[in-house]
């Protein structure tokens, strides 16, 4: 068992022919993720990396049955993309994209609430079930098979944690890298939340960072719902100022619920194995495990 | 993007929100100039002198080299020159600038809109700002005029009214008659709100903002509604739609490290720390920058250098941090995945000669693909750095550098 992409997983590439795209989708496939083929408009019928290129996202589902959909059009293009990909009967969407403006956010999470799918960032690295699936940009060798699923705000945090996992002898079932902007198709709570129902799962990482409230949402549910495995938690920017952005749009700290320390005291009310440094998310899941 | 008060107002207009009027002015002449033409326009004949920098608090701020208050009242044409002229080229400092203050490069001279009449003026609070937790736009309003908002939640919180816009169908005209209402307005000043509250809202979409602030709204002695003030946020990911509203941006509100970090492509955040870091992505930086405080030191920066991560952005990094003289020491920590780190050492190496003698330790932490690999080119290098892998190993790094 693995959340969102598995083996069978049939996913395209839209944005397939521009290099961004070409490149991690080049990535996947050496990966062994099955990559059916990819969209761009007005490139229908072209071959491109050994895969064919369509016109419409519908076109690709019609023609390859296609069921996941990564993302990787420029900014001012991408939400658009994400409705097209719900439109079109996809059931998980990855959005990698940096930069989409919240106004055309807003509107594309609208959109697919009314449609049966999963979106995953954007402005996140992927998804990634090893030795199954890399939907996503992340470093794929880091990521060995294991039972410990990973929920991240943060794409090289995610590789950190994954790293410490790994050479703590553990390993990964499914990492979610959620993303990092003020609107994201799956928060922290609904990612922890798939986790915790998957029976390969036996321990999960949840790293946060400053701004919103994903992680206290995510913190009081997962202690309502009786702390069933054991989390290990991080946010990063204990130490950013307020007012300031730090990188990623949606970390800033605005009231006292935003910054890290007020985040970490819920987290560790609710149970939660809060380390105040990343160095420590390796070990504190051993001894969490009982290990 | 954080634009001025004159700026906002003047934007805000064309979206038909009701502004006090103001022109604005760098020099004292420019400001009695400006004082004139209002008194001819509106017949206004007190004037409000208001520094013109991106901080709020301005009117509770004092200018250091005169000890004026930011924002003040002027009786006469001839006051506004006298008081225009203790704040132009001063510093404000205010609760929200921190004590080196800003300094006041113009002044909004704007017309008395409290003026007596049938009715006392009364003031309220009107913000639109991003809900992250329902990703729609929400309408914060108040009766609480001329507070801090932050203060009233914290006591009054049924005094704020939140209305929350679905952003497919926008605005609705009973959502506007219900902010209208709970302000407990009637009659013409009722009207006037709902006209208000509605092109407020078509303003923050149409300009793809992220936060309006205005505080106050005013209700006139006449029962007229309008912006007393204007703090206006733009969403930067949509600025390549709105070239009009780039040009709005001052480069002298912001920090000439993070403006020059900007033209190499880093992103780049001055903090007041001894460590300077580099690193690459958002999240791990925040994270490298915890583990500097952990380590007994404190964070100079943020600088998320991207994927990339090559010889030309570290050596863009480098300058930026060793510019700063507060930087005892700088940790440089790249989680190699799809970038190697062999060549991010290579590059470390090479921005290192490029940029000569560094007087400040150096410690690199390389993880990821080829970390041993990364680890050697940097300890035969022969220069002045450490190199680790763990990031355990930094950290205990830079508590030694820092003894």
């Amino acid at each position: 068992m693995s959340v969102l992409v598995n083996k069978n997983s049939r996913v395209i590439v839209q944005g397939f022919t521009g290099s961004e795209g070409s490149f991690h989708a080049g990535q996947m496939i050496e990966y062994g993720t099955n990559v059916v083929g990819g969209v761009t408009p007005g490139k229908g019928g072209q071959v491109h990396l050994g895969r064919p290129v369509f016109n419409t996202v519908k076109e690709a589902v019609d023609k390859t049955g296609a069921d996941v959909s990564i993302i990787f059009v420029p900014p001012a293009f991408a939400a658009d993309s994400i409705m097209e990909a719900a439109d079109a009967g996809i059931q998980v969407i990855v959005a990698i994209t940096e930069g989409i403006p919240v106004k055309d956010m807003m509107t594309a999470k609208q959109y697919i609430k009314s449609k049966n799918v999963k979106l995953i960032g954007p402005n996140c690295p992927g998804v990634i079930t090893p030795g199954e699936a890399k939907v996503g940009i992340m470093p794929g060798f880091v990521f060995k098979k294991g039972k410990i699923g990973i929920v991240s705000k943060s794409g090289t945090l995610t590789y950190e944690a994954a790293d410490q996992i790994v050479k703590a002898g553990m390993g990964i079932t499914t990492a979610i890298g959620i993303g990092g902007d003020p609107i994201i198709g799956t928060p922290t709570k609904d990612a922890v939340e798939l986790l915790m129902n998957d029976p390969e799962t036996e321990g999960i990482v949840m790293i946060g960072e400053i701004g919103g409230s994903y992680e206290p949402v995510a913190a009081r549910w997962i202690k309502e719902n009786g702390n069933k495995k054991p989390v290990v938690g991080f946010i990063a920017g204990q130490t950013a100022p307020p007012g300031r952005r730090m990188g990623h749009a949606g970390a800033i700290i605005g009231g006292a619920e935003d910054t890290a320390a007020a985040k970490m005291k819920i987290m560790r009310e609710c149970g939660i194995h809060v380390v105040e440094s990343p160095a420590l998310i390796g070990e504190t899941m051993l001894k969490a495990l009982g290990k | 993007m954080n634009i001025h008060e004159y700026q906002a107002k003047d934007i805000l207009k064309k979206f038909g929100v009701a502004v006090q009027r103001g022109i604005v002015a760098d020099t004292p002449d420019k400001a009695v100039a400006a004082a004139k033409e209002l008194a001819a326009e509106t017949g206004s004949k007190w004037f409000v002198v208001k520094s013109q920098i991106h901080a709020g608090g301005r009117g509770k701020g004092t200018v250091k080299e005169t000890g004026s208050r930011g924002v003040v009242l002027a009786k006469s044409v001839d006051e506004v020159f006298e008081k225009s002229k203790a704040i132009l080229g001063g510093t404000l400092v205010t609760i929200q600038t921190g004590p080196s203050g800003k300094k006041v490069n113009k002044v909004l001279i704007a017309e008395d809109v409290y003026y007596p009449g049938e009715a006392e003026p009364k003031e309220y609070y009107m913000s639109i700002l991003l809900d992250r937790s329902t990703s729609k736009p929400v309408i914060m309003a108040s009766t609480e005029g001329g507070m801090n908002i932050e203060e009233v939640a914290e006591t009054h919180p049924e005094k704020i009214v939140k209305e929350w816009i679905d952003p497919t169908i926008g605005l609705q005209p009973f959502q506007a008659r219900k902010v209208a209402f709970a302000l407990g307005l009637e009659g013409n000043a009722f009207k006037e709100m709902v006209k208000f509250v509605t092109s407020l809202y078509n303003a923050y979409i149409g300009l793809d903002a992220s936060m309006f602030e205005i505080n106050p709204v005013l209700k006139t002695s006449d029962s007229k509604i309008l912006a007393v003030d204007g703090k206006v946020n733009l969403d930067d990911n949509a600025l390549f739609r709105h070239k009009d509203l780039e040009e709005l941006r001052d480069i002298s509100e912001e920090d000439p490290l993070e403006v020059e970090a900007g033209k190499s492509g880093l992103n780049y955040v001055k903090l007041d720390g001894n460590v300077g870091c580099m690193v690459n992505g958002a999240g791990l930086a925040m994270a490298t920058m915890d583990i500097i405080k952990l380590s007994g030191g404190e964070p100079a920066n943020f600088l998320d250098v991207g994927g990339g991560a090559n010889a030309e952005t570290v050596e863009a990094g480098f300058r930026i941090i060793l510019k700063d003289p507060n930087v005892k020491a700088i940790l440089i920590n790249i989680f190699g995945g799809i970038v190697r780190c062999d060549r991010v050492a290579n590059g470390v190496v090479e921005a290192y000669k490029k940029v000569g003698n560094i007087p400040v330790p150096i410690i690199v932490r390389l993880q990821g693909t080829n970390a041993e690999e990364g680890a050697k080119i940097i300890r035969e290098s022969g220069l002045k750095v450490f190199s680790a892998i763990q990031l355990k190993e930094a950290a205990q790094k830079i508590t030694e550098v820092l003894k």
